[in-house]
């Protein structure tokens, strides 16, 4: 029972918050690191345990957003269906492509990954009278409050990290793995690695999808390239995964969580704090630079990519020994 | 007819400075078995080089003798700071050399727009717009000169894999590492080398485009996409397969846009490269073996 | 119709025949060596039996049924095992979990496929090491975890590629211990194996050859004295 504690205190706390907070901007926050828990979660799934990176998860979620978008234009029934369907529309975009790409070995997955991105992104923009093009779609919010919202991203994230946990401690977690370490091995243990890697992409891509969905719910507003964005979607996913550790259970929390924040700190200029320091002391320059750094969250993200990769290459939770003993300067435990 | 060899020449001659980007980034796959997603970003960096020398009145095709010297120090100094450290990591993370080259080009990008802010830059000289004509085909001058140049550097570049040293070092290196290690060649180096000149090619692209095309931060992204997508038809690490991929390329662009749309100029590059990981996985190199 | 068998079995490699028309059987319960100087196919046959290339021509009957068309996880379903000469350990995970690994083309839940690993590892003396992670096995656990991972796949014929190979003296005779214990489980073996001495112990029968052709065939005294043997071994000067 005591492995179970923490992640059940977590839940309590997660459950709790919004009758503590009340505040709409933490609540929309922590609707966005939710979201981000499953993309980060689904893309471990898919890269860190499978070992077949997607650089184009972005595919998958517009394909989710877009799936619930257009039952509302076109259906005319509430975009909320979306949820049911919009991982499965997903899906139906992954299944095709992986089957393609999985024939092949190497960096072919991740590069083509790259090129679904970007051919999703433009059908959707060429495809006016579907889609609606580069005008998007809007759709009016269901609800006023966030609190719905919280909750519905809670039963998502909860919903797949419980699947996936499920899964990756299963056979099919052992023939992600091994797949992973050892391609031809794991064809001789009997492993139809074909298969497994379509089906870690089909459950990746399906939460992928659901998190589009609820982001179209919530946001009311979507465009090519808001769901279909390389940088704000895609990469983010990584940094999510990376930043937390790739093949660890507890990454993608860390991760989302980090991510979400250093995200809203370039957006709010590290909250505000530059426009403050600006307006004290009256310097010009320091209000510059709080306007550039709003502007400059990519080049944030570049940084910490490059930055990850060369000291942190497990993430937080896997690289946590060498955090601890860099920090508290304990000896390594041998 | 006119119209379609119009087309034709259009897109032999684009895909001539093509094949120049495709090649460095094929080095760079042979030798370091990654693709360099920051290739097109390199040649960005290349073309705001040729740009600032423009507005100090150099000529662009006097600036390739300092874009690509500097884009060479550039690439080598990624792979030996930022590369070639990640072989020595240990790490579930897979691609993750990949991943790093997406982290350096979104850097250059943002760094680029940081300096010189979003706008479009031109690069005009007296021979931007100059064109002459054999028969009723028109030909761009300045896209001439710089097709002229690529296949220089091209020639160059096979001379020098063939015949020097270092060109030896690379092609072994690329053939097998752990042999070209225990016949004493210094990889590492090899690997600094290769990316230095991989990135001086493109840089070299970079000047020769920069007449041409408008210059600003983005530009680099559709570029690294066609830099894979011709290294993708051309076979991984095939120089030979680099040239006809980038030709490939420059022709299906071209045509595309006469006869299909202007708007599907970005799909083609995808589609190509849907169609080769379907029918023809290996690319051009399958059936050449070169 | 023997248990097992190849029939003239071809692979090119380019214009190179690597394989050129190399027929063997095996009987259930046998051990048959595979012998011959480095380059002369023996690996490649392997790798045309568990499918990781495809024949150029020729078949391979597997019980009565052709399997050379079927891809490599079928293979090993049907019940042939295989270890690899360049070991192939699944690093990142424990010694046990690359045997539950393999242990889940048997069987499908988690306590099953637990049970049976431990089994297994114990089968294989592994028990000590079980914990370890597969990367940091010095060679011989290596080899060994090779072995260990095939049996749990439960094979009928077990496809060993040089298990000992780069072993001392000691953890050559546990090898050779193991392998008889294998064969007295009723498993059948086709070894490839360079140590004269232990091929010549553990084989029922030896089955040579080079430069991808068949030269030779018969038991162990047989083969030891076969001219043509010694001369791919030795060199003309010493048949």
């Amino acid at each position: 029972m005591k492995k179970n504690l923490v992640p059940l205190i977590v839940l309590a706390v997660l459950a709790f918050f919004p009758l503590a907070v009340k505040d709409n901007y933490y609540m929309h926050l922590m609707i966005l690191f939710l979201m981000w828990v499953v993309i980060g979660s689904a893309w471990n799934l898919i890269a860190g345990y499978t070992g077949q990176v997607s650089f184009g998860d972005a595919a998958f979620f517009g394909s989710g957003a877009y799936a619930a978008g257009l039952l509302s234009v076109h259906l005319h029934i509430s975009a909320w269906w979306g949820l049911a369907l919009g991982g499965f529309a997903a899906v139906a975009v992954g299944l095709p492509f992986g089957w393609i790409c999985f024939r092949m070995r190497g960096a072919y997955f991740a590069l083509a990954t790259l090129a679904l991105n970007e051919v999703m992104r433009h059908s959707a923009a060429i495809a006016e009278g579907f889609t609606g093009g580069m005008v998007g779609i809007l759709i009016m919010p269901s609800f006023v409050s966030k609190v719905p919202y919280y909750y519905v991203a809670l039963g998502m994230a909860v919903a797949a990290v419980i699947s996936i946990q499920w899964i990756v401690h299963a056979k099919p977690g052992y023939y992600f793995v091994s797949i992973r370490e050892d391609q031809d091995a794991a064809e001789s243990l009997g492993i139809n690695t074909h298969y497994y890697k379509m089906l870690s992409l089909a459950i990746a891509a399906f939460w992928t999808g659901v998190a589009g969905s609820l982001y179209m719910n919530y946001m009311g507003f979507i465009d090519p390239d808001v769901v279909f964005s390389l940088h704000d979607i895609s990469i983010m996913a990584i940094l999510v995964g990376i930043v937390g550790g790739v093949g660890t259970v507890y990454g993608p929390m860390v991760g989302a969580f980090v991510m979400v924040t250093v995200q809203e700190l370039f957006r709010s200029g590290f909250f505000g704090l530059f426009k403050y320091l600006g307006n004290v002391t009256g310097s010009g320059t320091i209000v510059s630079i709080a306007e550039t750094i709003t502007g400059a969250h990519i080049l944030g993200f570049g940084i910490l990519v490059v930055v990850v990769i060369l000291v942190l290459p497990n993430g937080i939770v896997g690289d946590w020994p060498k955090i601890r003993n860099a920090v508290f300067r304990t000896k390594p435990a041998t | 007819m006119d119209v379609f060899l119009q087309t034709f020449v259009a897109g032999v001659l684009k895909g001539g400075l093509y094949a120049l980007i495709g090649i460095g980034m094929t080095l760079i796959m042979g030798v370091m078995g990654i693709i360099n997603l920051a290739h097109g970003q390199l040649m960005m960096v290349a073309m705001y080089i040729t740009y600032v020398l423009h507005l100090a009145g150099v000529d662009p095709y006097l600036s390739l003798f300092v874009a690509m010297p500097a884009l060479f120090l550039l690439g080598a100094v990624i792979q030996r700071f930022l590369l070639n450290p990640l072989l020595k990591a240990d790490t579930i993370l897979p691609e993750n050399q990949v991943l790093m080259t997406v982290g350096i080009g979104m850097v250059l990008t943002e760094v680029v727009r940081f300096i010189f802010k979003s706008d479009y830059k031109s690069v005009t000289t007296g021979y931007s717009n100059a064109t002459f004509f054999l028969g009723n085909i028109s030909f761009s001058m300045a896209l001439v000169i710089s097709f002229l140049i690529a296949i220089g550097f091209t020639v160059a570049m096979f001379f020098f894999l063939i015949r020097t040293d270092i060109g030896r070092s690379i092609r072994a290196t690329a053939q097998d590492k752990d042999a070209a290690v225990l016949m004493g060649v210094n990889t590492g180096r090899i690997t600094i080398i290769t990316f230095g000149i991989g990135s001086g090619l493109v840089a070299a692209a970079g000047s020769l485009l920069a007449p041409v095309f408008y210059v600003f931060p983005d530009i680099g992204g559709p570029f690294t996409a066609r830099a894979f997508i011709i290294t993708i038809l051309g076979g991984l690490g095939s120089t030979v397969g680099a040239i006809f991929g980038g030709v490939t390329l420059g022709l299906a662009e071209s045509f595309g846009a006469t006869y299909i749309s202007m708007e599907f100029e970005n799909i083609i590059g995808m589609t190509i490269f849907v169609l080769v990981l379907l029918f023809l996985p290996g690319g051009f190199k399958r059936l050449t073996k070169i | 119709m023997a248990y097992f068998q190849v029939e003239k079995l071809v692979k090119y490699f380019g214009g190179l025949a690597a394989v050129n028309g190399v027929s063997f059987q095996v009987e259930k319960g046998e051990i048959l060596g595979l012998i011959g100087p480095n380059g002369s196919g023996k690996t490649t046959t392997f790798n045309m039996i568990s499918a990781y290339h495809r024949p150029t021509s020729g078949r391979v009957i597997f019980k009565g049924q052709e399997i050379h068309r079927l891809p490599t996880h079928k293979i090993c379903r049907l019940g042939i095992g295989r270890t690899f000469q360049v070991v192939k350990p699944l690093g990142r995970m424990s010694v046990l979990d690359n045997v539950i690994a393999a242990a889940y083309s048997r069987v499908n839940s988690r306590r099953e496929a637990r049970d049976l690993a431990l089994e297994t590892v114990q089968f294989c003396g592994m028990t000590p090491v079980k914990d370890v992670l597969a990367k940091s096995l010095p060679i011989a656990g290596r080899k060994r975890l090779e072995i260990a991972r095939a049996m749990a796949t439960r094979p009928e014929l077990l496809l060993l590629d040089e298990t000992a190979a780069g072993l001392n003296p000691t953890e050559l005779l546990a090898a050779i211990d193991l392998i008889k214990k294998i064969r007295e489980n009723g498993t059948t073996i086709i070894i490839i194996e360079h140590i004269m001495h232990v091929i010549m112990t553990i084989s029922d029968r030896i089955h040579a050859i080079n430069f991808g052709q068949t030269i030779a065939e018969g038991t162990p005294k047989e083969v030891a004295a076969n001219k043509e043997v010694i001369e791919a071994y030795l060199g003309t000067d010493y048949a």
